[in-house]
């Protein structure tokens, strides 16, 4: 399955969480807040500063560079 | 023996808005012992018994991840409380069901309060709550925390739960693999005779936990444990994937469940909040409209606060102090005393209670957006802009308080997770022109620009958020090096935001004002009265009272800047105690009033343009108020940066100030 980063979707796509290849303290942060391997995102809002995604229902803002090395597969 | 009820759960779950209904006025804020996180504790009654609910910081988990973490799970562990009310927002279960799966290893006895099933309803979303008790083999109680629903039901299973044996615990599996390493980690830690269990000892450090690991390492080297050190050599490589494996299995658990237990709608309910939202984090308007928004806040805070409410209040410190006066007359009181009370007293501390209208104000205010939600989209359109000199969006926020007053602001940094980020914001807050600082500003502007007001306030505000942005770059460069650290930040759903919590968070910071008035406030105008009366038969606050004479020694520093007479300095020496003093201080030296037309027409024969402006500059960035630095000290942990902070914004004033006073006179204003 190909993996894209986070930062490349669109407003819209629906995505699942494949691998982070942040710092392991970011990781695991990002793992405990609900984004761990399989969570199901939606992005929200993708244009100029941090990235939100919707997961569970809730929304959370990610920092680009954060979110660029948030790896996901896309929804078929 | 009382009885003690833990509160915990993630943030914007409900937690603050069910511990104010549970506890009512019954509070008290405190700290725990060592670190800087709050401790809030409060009484509740249920039928005869009275019990004490101890608040425990907001976290997503029980790690070692900051200091809010280690502090819940220390108290849940060693505390001894009786029973854990685990708060768990039903619209965002799954999350919120991750910290009750760590509540459930500890093996603490628990309680889940299901709060906000309303907007759950609302959004469509159902929750069985009988079968979600079932499986996780503990009470789970609806609740509506905003409107006091489902209080009464959450005490009694509350105390049911105390009452009982503790039902079995659950153990988690978290893979063969893993499994075997915990066993194998708690046969070695069995004879360590730490105070925790070695099981949920051994699931922790697999976790990589660091605070855990500190405590034993300490412990089992004084026992030589050889077999400890080796388990960790081999484990080495696989370290970090047993860490994310682990939080997986405690996804995969709360996901068994939850299964065919919540229920969401197909196509998610679209909510206000994401209408509200395209406007207010839009990529163009979202800035501007913040700006509006602090504008209106402010102007809000200066209408209600100061013109109106301050000026009620000032009457009233005048007629108070007339009574006081009388009074000591009246009972022939010495005339040192009487003066003491009316200048020291009357003339220090109500100066400074004038000013508790607007500060109630403002934190109102800021309670309202911070309830409401706005708060953390302020954050987030920040975040760009913040980036931009080394900085992160979250700064901000502490940057807004700081206006208030620089004591909050200090504190507010606690948001902060990275070191780096939060001594940065520490050290710039005192740039914000905090309120205690506007009457100076004021006087100045009546001296000299009465028609320009507005403009001027303005740009002193600005030149001090600018400074700040500057600073902010040059210690990311230099003394903070490394990596700006990351923004995740969960934008809670807008709410109307409870009369209760904005009054509570408002009472919480002026209540400190208050006893700060009464405290340091009272003693630095007694000690300031009493140099200024010094030494016995010179004239009160005259240049040969011993303040005059410590004007006179340091005002030569200011000469370069234009105001290098000892009155002024005198006032930025009794600045560097409250920033209160200044004006009243100006006010005694120059025409012997406290405030008004006198020191206004005072200041213009002193001071020419150039010099108010390089003296409002002055005024500005100059060191910050003992209270900050107090504050400072305590939430950097150390004295040093409470000196460093005191001398580099003297420093950065100065040089400012002496370059308008300089620059200005070469293009030949005065
Ligand atoms: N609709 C609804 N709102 C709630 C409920 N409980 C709390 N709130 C609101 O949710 C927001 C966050 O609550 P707060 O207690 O500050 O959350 P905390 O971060 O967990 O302490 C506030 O605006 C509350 O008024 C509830 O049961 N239903």
């Amino acid at each position: 399955m190909q993996y894209l980063s986070l930062v490349n979707l669109h407003v819209g796509d629906r995505c699942k969480v494949a691998r982070i290849q942040a710092g392991s303290s970011a990781t695991r942060r990002l793992y405990e807040m609900g984004f761990n391997t399989g969570a199901q995102i939606q992005v929200l809002k993708n244009d100029r500063g941090p990235i939100i995604v919707g997961l569970g229902g809730h929304k959370i803002a990610l920092g680009r560079g954060l979110a660029a090395k948030m790896l996901v597969g896309m929804d078929q | 023996m009382p009885i003690t009820i833990a509160l915990m759960g993630n943030p914007n779950s409900g937690k603050t808005t069910l511990f104010n209904a549970l506890t009512g006025a019954n509070q008290h804020v405190g700290n725990w012992p060592g670190v800087t996180v709050e401790r809030k504790e409060g009484q509740t009654r249920h039928g005869n018994q009275v019990y004490t609910v101890v608040d425990l910081p907001g976290t997503y988990s029980l790690g070692a991840f900051s200091e809010d973490e280690v502090v819940a799970r220390e108290f849940i562990l060693t505390g001894n409380p009786d029973v854990v009310i685990n708060v768990v927002d039903a619209t965002n279960i799954e999350r919120n069901l991750y910290l009750t799966t760590q509540l459930l290893e500890m093996g603490a006895k628990v309680v889940v309060a299901l709060n906000m099933v309303d907007e759950a309803e609302a959004r469509q979303i159902s929750v069985d709550e009988k079968a979600l008790s079932r499986r996780l083999g503990i009470p789970v109680i609806p609740t509506v925390a905003s409107k006091r629903k489902g209080i009464d039901e959450l005490m009694e299973a509350a105390t049911a739960t105390i009452r009982a044996p503790l039902n079995g615990h659950v153990r988690l599996s978290y893979g063969e693999s893993i499994d075997g390493k915990i066993a194998e980690l708690e046969d070695l830690l069995k004879n360590g005779d730490l105070a925790y269990p070695p099981g949920w000892l051994a699931l922790k450090l697999l976790e990589g936990d660091e605070y855990l690991r500190k405590v034993v390492d300490v412990s089992l080297k004084l026992q030589g444990s050889d077999e400890f050190t080796r388990f960790w050599d081999e484990m080495a490589v696989q370290a970090e994937d047993f860490q994310l494996e682990i939080v997986d299995s405690r996804y995969k658990f709360v996901g068994d469940v939850t299964k065919d237990v919540v229920r969401r709608p197909e196509v998610a309910v679209q909510t206000t909040t994401d209408k509200v939202d395209r406007v207010l984090t839009h990529k163009y308007w979202g800035m501007p409209i913040f700006a509006v928004i602090m504008f209106i806040v402010f102007q809000l805070t200066f209408a209600i606060g100061q013109d109106l409410l301050g000026r009620w209040m000032a009457t009233g410190v005048e007629y108070a102090g007339g009574l006081l006066e009388s009074l000591l007359v009246t009972v022939n009181a010495p005339q040192w005393l009487i003066d003491f009370a009316e200048n020291g007293v009357v003339g220090g501390v109500g100066a400074v209670i004038e000013f508790v209208p607007l500060i109630v104000i403002l934190y109102m205010l800021m309670g309202f957006l911070e309830d409401s939600g706005y708060m953390a989209r302020a954050a987030y359109v920040m975040d760009n802009t913040m980036r931009a000199v080394g900085l992160q969006g979250k700064t901000f926020i502490s940057m807004i308080v700081g206006f208030g007053c620089n004591v909050p602001g200090v504190m507010a940094t606690r948001t902060l997770e990275s070191k780096k980020d939060r001594m940065i914001a520490i050290l710039i807050n005192p740039f914000m022109s905090c309120g205690a600082k506007i009457p100076i500003y004021l006087v100045f502007i009546a001296a000299f620009f009465p028609s320009y007001g507005g403009l001027v306030l303005f740009s002193v505000y600005a030149l001090g958020i600018l400074v700040a942005f500057l600073m902010g770059k040059i210690f990311s460069k230099t003394l903070f090096k490394g990596e700006t650290s990351h923004f995740i930040m969960e934008l809670p759903p807008y709410r109307k935001p409870t009369l209760g919590n904005v009054l509570r968070n408002m009472w919480d910071n002026v209540s400190g004002f208050l006893t700060r008035a009464g405290t340091t406030i009272f003693a630095v105008v007694s000690l300031l009265w009493v140099l200024a009366v010094l030494p016995v038969g010179v004239e009160p606050y005259g240049a040969e009272s011993i303040l005059g004479r410590i004007g006179l020694l340091i005002a030569p520093i200011f000469e370069p800047a234009g105001f290098g007479n000892w009155q002024a300095a005198v006032g930025l020496f009794s600045g560097i105690a409250a920033k209160e003093a200044v004006v009243a201080i100006l006010g005694m030296v120059y025409a012997g009033v406290e405030e008004g037309m006198e020191l206004v027409m005072a200041i213009r024969e002193v001071f020419t343009p150039l010099t108010a402006i390089s003296f409002m500059v002055m005024t500005l960035l100059y060191t910050p108020c003992a209270a900050t630095l107090g504050t400072i000290k305590k939430e950097t942990g150390s004295a040093k940066w409470a000196l460093f902070s005191a001398t580099y914004t003297f420093a950065i004033a100065w040089v400012l100030a002496v370059l308008v006073f300089q620059v200005g006179r070469l293009l030949g204003f005065s």
